[in-house]
């Protein structure tokens, strides 16, 4: 087998260190009144990209701490080059360039009010003409698949998630953290069943009673608080279910595969935020609905993203391209287009989950190499602000 | 393997194996292999469940513990026959 420790990739490597895999201009609001600029601006100028979003006004504490580091970290995120922001007024706006600039990508914000849609617009898009120009002159070039970081989350999962799609991620990351990529996981809610097992999967126990105490909160303080009936119509999902799924423990279970058998986490990220523990797996508390989970790992730094599917989850992201994996074959047969990489055979025992694992890293540097996706191919941006409560 | 399983179960002392192959229909006499040694047996669908969906591997009653992974996946809330689906009809989470 490929010596991984010799793998490379032709990514864009950032001012801060970090590697990319895409070079994106992005015309990024800072609130929803404000997607309409950011959506002119990228009709104007080719080549980039505006990723409208429905939150940004009212919001306070910790609801709007994880809206700021949504916005800022997807800014940040390697795969995007340069950033023109737009929002209502001064104040918030120059938060959010701040917090990009700290990258030393370019970026630049704007604010409507004394202004006007109109003069926005052209005044962005100026700037954003010159980010194209800069953005467009950028070279790929050599770097480690150490420089990776992959996050992963299942979705529209059924049985043939935890017998095929979701052992070939863990497979990839027992065989790819050992050379010091990144790697997260989440889906707080989707633990329930496994948290057991998740707990002892922890680096050592301090981390694993953290995790505990997360999990715990999350289950009383959300689920519990917040239930009407019995779940079991929400977790599993009526698509779980009708794909064979019959209990939380069991789409657990199954989930918990994407972490393989050796691999551990290190440490516990907010929703959101971006790694601070060096390279390793990551857990982030967040929902198992795809579009919020895949946007809030974007934002919390992770460039290329791995998605298990049983039943044919669609969703891609606006700026991280979403591999899909799925060992079920009438999936392949009936969404083909969907699926970068097909695991049937692991149900056929003609394929081992050794070698899938071997066949994901593969489209893993095809991608990172510049392949677009299933979901790029068919313009598939879900970008979704995760929200704690409703706004003041 | 030459002949493709109809069944595949994760470990051995699991209370169900999942069916892989579309189109199963009554009385098919099944091949089914536990993924985590690679063993095999045969067993007969007793009736047709769709790929996916999950089918007892022996007589469950009613109250009985679920075991699949080799862990706990729920609790029986009726009967079931070796051969017979089990899904949300006759087994539910001990959660909610």
């Amino acid at each position: 087998m490929t010596d991984l420790s010799k793998v490379t990739i032709q990514g864009y490597r950032r001012d801060n260190g970090r590697v990319g895999v895409r070079n994106h201009v992005l015309i990024l609001p800072l609130d929803d009144i404000s997607n309409a600029a950011c959506e002119a601006v990228a009709n104007n100028i080719k080549g980039t990209l505006a990723i409208p979003h429905a939150y940004g006004r009212l919001q306070f504490g910790i609801d709007l701490d994880v809206h700021f580091r949504t916005i800022i970290g997807t800014g940040c995120n390697p795969n995007v080059a340069a950033v023109v922001v737009i929002g209502i007024e001064p104040g918030w706006t120059q938060k959010v360039v701040d917090g990009i600039a700290a990258t030393g990508k370019p970026v630049e914000g704007f604010s409507i009010e004394q202004n006007g849609d109109l003069k926005t617009i052209m005044n962005a898009s100026r700037a954003a003409k010159d980010m194209v120009h800069y953005a467009s002159e950028l070279q790929r070039e050599e770097c480690s698949i150490s420089d990776l970081w992959i996050s992963t989350k299942c979705g529209e999962s059924d049985t043939t998630t935890g017998l095929g799609s979701c052992p070939t991620v863990g497979n990839m990351y027992d065989k790819l953290l050992p050379h010091g990529i990144y790697g997260c996981f989440g889906e707080t809610s989707e633990i329930t069943g496994a948290e057991h097992i998740c707990k002892k999967r922890a680096i050592n126990e301090e981390v694993g009673e953290r995790w505990y105490k997360m999990w715990k909160a999350y289950s009383e303080e959300v689920i519990f608080a917040n239930q009407t009936d019995d779940l079991s119509d929400s977790q599993p999902t009526k698509g779980n279910i009708e794909g064979g799924l019959t209990t939380i423990e069991e789409k657990a279970l199954g989930n918990l595969e994407k972490i393989g058998r050796t691999s551990q986490y290190i440490d516990i990220l907010e929703p959101a935020e971006a790694p601070q523990s060096g390279k390793g797996l990551y857990f982030m508390d967040s929902s198992s609905a795809a579009a919020e989970c895949v946007t809030l790992m974007a934002a919390g730094g992770y460039v290329l993203h791995t998605f298990p599917t049983g039943q044919g989850n669609v969703i891609g992201n606006p700026i991280v391209p979403v591999i899909k994996i799925t060992a079920n074959p009438r999936t392949v047969r009936t969404m083909s287009e969907h699926v970068d990489v097909d695991v049937s055979g692991i149900l056929r025992r003609d394929m081992t989950i050794d070698q899938a694992g071997d066949e994901l890293i593969e489209m893993i540097c095809r991608t990172a190499n510049g392949r677009n996706t299933a979901a790029e191919a068919l313009g598939h941006r879900e970008f979704s602000m995760t929200k704690y409560y409703r706004s003041a | 393997m030459s002949e493709i399983p109809h069944l595949l179960v994760h470990e051995q002392g699991d209370s169900v194996g999942v069916v892989v192959v579309e189109g199963l229909e009554a009385n098919t006499d099944m091949l089914v292999c536990v993924t985590h040694d690679n063993s095999t047996f045969r067993l007969t669908a007793l009736e047709g469940v769709p790929i996916g969906h999950k089918i007892a591997l022996k007589d469950l009653a009613k109250g009985d513990t679920v075991f699949k992974y080799g862990e706990d996946i729920g609790i029986m809330t009726a009967d079931v026959k070796k051969g017979h689906h089990l899904h949300t009809q006759n087994c539910k989470t001990k959660r909610w």
